[in-house]
């Protein structure tokens, strides 16, 4: 379950997780049964491009285009992270 | 500034179960004038404001407190994650929908054993196929499953069972929590501590059992601190991260802490922020300035914290101790001693009765 997650899945949030915005700590959160993740702005970009619509190589692309320096294979792994929790799932292709 | 994530609602001691490893206080009567649901709603958005990400709500049984739909709507408003800990026992399809509605995120269930005869013998009262139909229901909605299973030496042989019933119920995660030793488990503790030989065999069994539901099942297992090397970091360090609210609007650092010799700090008397911040109550064990020796010098002063406050305090007389389960406690033999004499060859015959210490029912409110 570890590594990273081809780039033509398409990750979607499992429905134990949520993303929320914490106006106390000014972050992003990942919430999940007994853990939470606090994001940084590119995670929680990640995680809210993750619709189960678009592919790893789609939501690369979209960072592309809002971020300068986006590492294709630090998403793939980040994403991965996530799937072995069980935060997210994977679609099929 | 130090900001609680987790909150334990503890709304309420009534319970239709008389588990005997119950961690909740032995005189659950003093705890009975219950916060209103104001009084808890206004405690849920203080300690949003104070930082408080996951609302776990629990008892006792939450269940039985008729305002549960519109605590758990008031924290889902508020942005908070919620999760239900219950018996299952009052989950009926009516109130779990409104409690979805109301936008629970998460149920855990205890169940007490993989079988009706046993798992009703220990929570003392006819219950199983009630939980059961509970767990059923909770996947029905669409929510994920956890079932919770504390652990002792009348069901931990059982455990390849416990998990094939989770399995079949299509669980997303299975708590196998052994006990630990508060409140009613404290005082059974001698009829509730497994043998070394029943833990390594339970140890075995959730080793090929995560490989095998890997993926599929989570399975968390909680090993019984009395048998580790080390303390736990109980609460990931006192006043750190987390917060307890029990019945009365009393606030503590640790759901055991009731029975420290501290001062109290109530929700009633005080902003739940005075309390964290600054109340006497938190601060006395916060960091490692209270620490004495051998944690005072130890690299694991701030991977343990010195362990729990309140074993300490039950183990020793002395909440400002070493956990004693610490082997290099100067108070370890209490610990071993308790081991010793759970290893000394007494039978555990399954279904062996339970000291008949149960819970005290709350009158009828």
């Amino acid at each position: 379950m570890s590594g990273e997650v081809s780039l033509a899945k398409r990750p979607r949030l499992a429905r134990q997780a949520r993303l929320l915005w914490d106006p106390v700590r000014e972050r992003h959160v990942l919430l999940a049964p007994e853990g939470m993740l606090l994001l940084n702005d590119t995670g929680a970009a990640i995680v809210g491009l993750c619709d189960g619509n678009r592919t790893i190589a789609e939501i690369i692309e979209e960072l592309h285009r809002r971020y300068n320096r986006v590492v294709a294979e630090e998403v793939q792994h980040f994403v991965a992270r996530l799937v072995a929790k069980r935060w997210m799932e994977i679609g099929n292709a | 500034m130090l900001r609680p994530f987790g909150m334990l609602a503890e709304l309420t001691y009534a319970c239709p179960l008389h588990c005997p490893y119950c961690s909740n206080p032995l005189n659950l009567a003093d705890y009975s004038d219950e916060l209103t649901t104001a009084e808890w709603q206004r405690v849920f958005a203080e300690a949003r404001d104070l930082g408080v990400l996951q609302l776990h709500l629990s008892g006792g049984e939450p269940l039985l407190r008729r305002d549960l739909v519109e605590l758990v709507a008031r924290a889902h408003e508020l942005g908070m994650y919620t999760n239900l800990i219950t018996s299952g026992i009052g989950l009926t399809q009516r109130r779990a929908e409104q409690l979805r509605a109301a936008g629970l995120d998460h149920v855990q269930i205890s169940i007490q054993a993989d079988e009706s005869a046993l798992s009703d013998l220990i929570a003392g009262t006819p219950s199983f196929e009630r939980k059961i139909e509970a767990a059923r229901l909770v996947k029905e909605l669409g929510w994920p499953l956890t079932l919770n299973v504390v652990l002792h030496r009348y069901n931990i042989d059982r455990i390849d069972r416990i998990l094939d019933l989770a399995e079949s119920l299509g669980a997303d995660r299975i708590e196998l929590a052994n006990t630990q030793y508060y409140g009613w488990a404290w005082r059974n503790r001698a009829a509730l501590l497994p043998s070394k030989a029943q833990l390594d065999r339970a140890e075995s069994i959730v080793r090929a059992a995560r490989e095998r539901l890997e993926g599929q099942m989570e399975i968390i297992y909680v090993i019984p601190d009395y048998y580790s090397q080390y303390p736990k970091p109980c609460m990931g360090g006192w006043g750190q991260r987390q917060l307890t609210v029990i019945p009365n609007g009393d606030v503590l650092p640790c759901p055991a802490a009731h029975l420290l010799p501290l001062p109290r700090a109530s929700v009633r008397e005080h902003p739940l922020s005075w309390i964290w911040e600054e109340s006497p109550l938190f601060q006395r064990f916060r960091g490692t300035e209270w620490m004495p020796e051998p944690c005072r010098s130890c690299e694991r002063r701030t991977v343990d914290f010195g362990g729990c406050r309140c074993q300490a305090f039950l183990l020793t007389g002395d909440a400002a101790r070493t956990d004693p389960v610490c082997h290099l406690s100067p108070d370890h033999w209490l610990v071993a001693e308790a081991v010793r004499r759970a290893n000394e060859g007494k039978p555990t015959v399954l279904g062996n009765p339970i000291p008949r210490t149960f819970r005290m029912r709350r009158g009828a409110a």
